[in-house]
């Protein structure tokens, strides 16, 4: 039987040439960005000690970039961010609610344990 | 049922042409499997987090632990972890590529990226190999455990040792041999049984004794690790200098073990257990292993799933079918390897 209810959607991905050359100069544009941004975090990481007062302050420095990193390869290199709306919800939504809850629930509890076993030991 | 079945058209399903994602059915599979393996590293990572809060001793740090480039020692931290992410970003661009020349049907140009992502690939393996061999043979020096019961780690320039002169003889040499092979790890196997003694003197396998000459050490420093009970010193401490070497070989010389070089299965009574390490808290080796390993394992499926698709690609089984979306697909699961090790880079080399 003939189906007619299915699309081809993956034909509708191709372009041309001159669209090629935009979408390859930004794929440079991210690369370099993401190569600074690990220089950056190495610098960092091997300049300040952390025993050092500013270390809070790079650590944070240091998941903030995780993010970023993580947001361009995930909405250039995998194209997320050019798929519609409410896939890019569906992927991402459940997956943050789910993820957030488990590392507070985590390392909130494992403060905790850590106190409890500083206070029987030793 | 059966009747329904019959019925596949445009009625009985969106009730229209159009799927709400527009996007085809692989490729959104490959997203949801990408999500559940997202939550099975996330799950990793938070366990590891949750490990690291509750410990009591103090956890081994990034730039300390990984601080050793080959052939030139010592002394770079992170350099080495830094490259590998910069090899894994590079393929992760190659692969973007490749899509892209997919998209214009250019066959050449997704053959000539695929090759460079997959060689990329092989790199960072290659990579992980020496990485996980140096973590497994340790530094020179390994970690002591002071007079005091406190542990350190070591850091500072080993004297090259020279050789052995045996001087009471055993089963195998005999009084007034100069042994100068595989000096370095009969050396270290000796010290972690605490086979070393005052004045420099080894006991060998054979039950021979031998006087060590070994040049000096310099720039020592032990960074405390450990405190146990009784103990004034606090985690963090530093002995330097002439005390530091002071400390230090009276540990070794004590006869007794107070050495740890790497990371590696030992024995406890009549059980082998997993890793005692140099580096810090056991769940620390057990956690890089894992997770690493874990990765990597992502990594070399990755790559032989690339070789799959640069073959079909190559006898152009995908520019007859009018479309690349294998190399897409393909392309999601590699970078999704390169978004995790994104993320063990930080939480386990950086923070």
């Amino acid at each position: 039987m003939e189906r007619d209810d299915l699309i081809e959607y993956s034909l509708d991905t191709h372009h041309s040439e001159e669209q090629g050359k935009l979408i390859r100069s930004k794929i440079i544009k991210v690369t370099v960005l993401l190569t600074l941004i690990t220089v950056i975090e190495v610098a960092l990481g091997a300049f300040i000690k952390q025993s050092s007062e500013a270390w809070p302050f790079v650590k944070w420095t240091f998941i903030v970039l995780t993010l970023l990193k993580a947001g361009y390869i995930v909405m250039v290199f995998m194209h997320l961010g050019d798929e519609r709306k409410w896939m890019r919800n569906v992927i991402l939504i459940p997956y943050a609610l789910f993820i957030l809850y488990l590392i507070f629930i985590a390392l909130w509890e494992a403060l905790a344990v850590g106190d409890a076993w500083s206070s029987v030991a030793v | 049922m059966a009747g329904q079945t019959t019925q596949l058209d445009s009625k009985t399903l969106w009730g229209g042409k159009e799927s709400p994602f527009q996007t085809s059915y692989g490729k959104l599979m490959m997203w949801f499997f990408l999500v559940s393996d997202a939550l099975t590293f996330s799950g990793l990572l938070v366990a590891y987090g949750f490990v690291r809060h509750d410990t009591l001793e103090a956890w081994p740090i990034g730039e300390e632990t990984f601080n050793s480039l080959p052939f030139l020692g010592h002394g770079y931290p992170l350099i080495y972890v830094a490259l590998m992410t910069f090899i894994l970003i590079v393929s992760s661009v190659t692969m973007v590529l490749a899509v892209e020349a997919g998209h214009r049907m250019d066959k050449k140009g997704v053959v000539k990226w695929m090759i460079a992502t997959i060689i990329g690939g092989f790199f960072f393996l290659g990579s992980q190999v020496w990485e996980w061999s140096h973590f497994i043979h340790g530094s020179e020096f390994g970690r002591i455990q002071l007079a005091d019961g406190s542990e350190a780690i070591v850091k500072g320039h080993f004297g090259e040792i020279e050789s052995f002169t045996v001087v009471e003889a055993g089963m195998h040499h005999k009084k007034g041999d100069v042994i100068k092979d595989d000096l370095m790890h009969t050396f270290q196997h000796a010290a972690e049984n605490g086979q070393i003694h005052e004045g420099g003197m080894i006991h060998l396998h054979d039950g021979s004794l031998a006087k060590i000459k070994k040049a000096h050490d310099h720039d020592m420093e032990l960074t405390i690790k450990y405190t146990s009970e009784g103990s004034k010193r606090k985690i963090g401490d530093k002995i330097e200098g002439k005390e530091a070497e002071k400390q230090y070989y009276a540990s070794l010389y004590s006869g007794t073990p107070k050495v740890t070089y790497g990371a590696k299965w030992f024995e406890d009574g009549e059980h082998w257990l997993p890793t005692k390490n140099e580096y810090g808290p056991q769940q620390y080796a057990h956690f890089f292993f894992f997770i690493t390993g874990f990765h990597g394992f992502h990594v070399f499926s990755g790559v032989l799933i690339n070789i799959l698709i640069l073959i079909g690609a190559m006898k152009g089984t995908y520019h007859k079918r009018g479309h690349y979306e294998m190399v897409e697909k393909t392309g999601l699961y590699w970078h999704f390897v390169d978004l995790v090790w994104v993320f063990v880079f930080t939480f386990f080399y950086l923070v």
